[in-house]
């Protein structure tokens, strides 16, 4: 009996060894700065304060910084995710009213598993269960806009104050376009098909253990982070670029406050790009660095991540053109909006 | 056996029908596999997440791309 016991106090002491990878996480992430100015002092013939020095000094310390915060944060969202599901968050959805209905989709948007290539699937489901159109939209909007990857960067290389002031404006953005298109009545410009479905019975949910779930959290680090790590040294390469060379209020003429037409032009631009947010928001960072509004900066980046064309293309096999339009022109008014706002405000 | 694979065509569906496969090899079973690409079809089996595997017209896994290994349990179940 006793020697079980000591077998299994083994096994859970072998199972949860990997947990003390996190005080030398912390160990390591709060000493980066010092370990950075060591390994740029200790390169042999860098001369401090040079442009070349400073951009190199900024991507040594950018990307293992990022890096990190994206693998712990990955880490933690892919264990609180395993505790929602699409087929949840739409029992929890059926039969809200309009408003309630739209504040509550977008807020699961931003926890329950998504992925673009299931938008239709998930679409259909939400659709077929009686979930109306303009509630739909609000979990359609919110779930790629807010995503792990860029409330971390954000926080990472803008601070907590940005990254809170991109998911609130962010969630504003699902709930009212989605209430929008609730108003609109738009049900004509879904393809007829879609509500003639007959779906079939849903089958039985996963019971998950709590290892099973910790697994899941791996999974999805070595999945995304194996899927973003090169837009994240790509993208600080090209910002360390910006940080080094490009002259202080470069960008001010034409991405800064008084260009306000560069809020709506920054939207525009933003749809037919399609990047993830791990590539575009190290630029943005050093664009602001150098004279770029917060607002014109914000609305670059939530066109960007947020209206994807090709995401626009998977929706076309359920949704009529006119749809799709309304959909672009409601979102993209919204991220305007809060364009003009942060300039204005800040 | 009849196995299904439901998906619309993305990576992680090609993934899962690579890994079926290797499963139904190593087990050395006798099963056909079919890739199930129509989304009327797909919504049929009440799955709203893509990829799934689908065994004699039951849903047995969706929403991700298991091992190799644990497609073999699924499949021996």
């Amino acid at each position: 009996m006793a020697q079980n016991n000591f077998l299994s106090g083994q096994i859970i002491r072998v199972k949860y060894a990997y947990l003390l990878l996190l005080p030398l996480w912390l160990l390591l992430y709060v000493n980066l700065k010092w370990i950075t100015d060591r390994v740029v002092e200790n390169i042999p013939g860098l001369t401090a304060g040079t442009h070349f020095t400073e951009a190199l000094r900024f991507f040594i310390f950018e990307v293992p910084k990022v890096l990190m915060l994206l693998t712990l944060i990955i880490f933690i969202v892919g264990i609180i995710r395993s505790y929602f599901s699409p087929e949840r968050t739409r029992k929890a959805l059926e039969g809200k009213p309009l408003f309630t209905g739209n504040v509550m989709a977008a807020t699961l948007g931003i926890v329950t598993p998504f992925c673009s290539c299931s938008a239709i699937p998930l679409f259909l489901g939400f659709i077929e269960s009686g979930i109306p159109l303009g509630v739909t939209f609000s979990f359609l909007i919110a779930a790629p806009m807010i995503n792990e990857v860029a409330v971390v960067l954000l926080f990472g290389l803008f601070g907590w104050k940005t990254a809170l002031i991109y998911v609130a404006t962010g969630l504003a953005i699902a709930i009212t376009a989605g209430w929008v298109i609730g108003r609109l009545k738009l049900e004509k410009w879904v393809e007829p098909w879609v509500y003639k479905l007959q779906a079939g019975s849903h089958p039985e949910d996963e019971k998950l253990t709590f290892e099973a779930r910790l697994k899941t959290g791996f999974g999805a680090v070595k999945e995304i982070v194996g899927k973003v790590w090169i837009y994240v040294v790509i993208g600080i390469a090209v910002g360390a670029g910006v940080h080094g060379y490009v002259p202080q209020d470069f960008m001010a003429s034409f991405m800064g406050k008084s260009a306000w037409y560069s809020v709506p032009l920054s939207v525009l631009i933003g749809i037919p790009l399609y990047s993830n947010a791990a590539g575009i928001i190290p630029i943005v960072s050093a664009l602001i660095e150098k004279g770029a509004a917060l607002g014109t900066a914000l609305a670059f980046m939530m066109s960007v991540i947020g209206l994807s064309l090709p995401e626009m293309i998977i929706l076309r096999k359920v949704l009529k053109l006119p749809l799709i339009f309304t959909f672009i022109g409601v979102v993209g008014t919204g991220i305007i909006l809060v364009g003009f706002l942060f300039n204005y405000i800040f | 056996m009849e196995i299904k694979i439901l998906g619309t065509g993305c990576s992680s569906c090609k993934n899962l029908e690579k890994a079926t496969r290797e499963a139904i090899a190593e087990l050395k079973l006798d099963a056909s596999v079919v890739k199930e690409e129509d989304i009327v079809k797909i919504m049929s089996y009440g799955v709203m997440r893509t990829p799934a595997l689908v065994v004699n017209e039951k849903v047995v896994m969706y929403g991700r791309v298991p091992s190799v290994n644990e497609i073999k349990e699924l499949l021996l179940k």
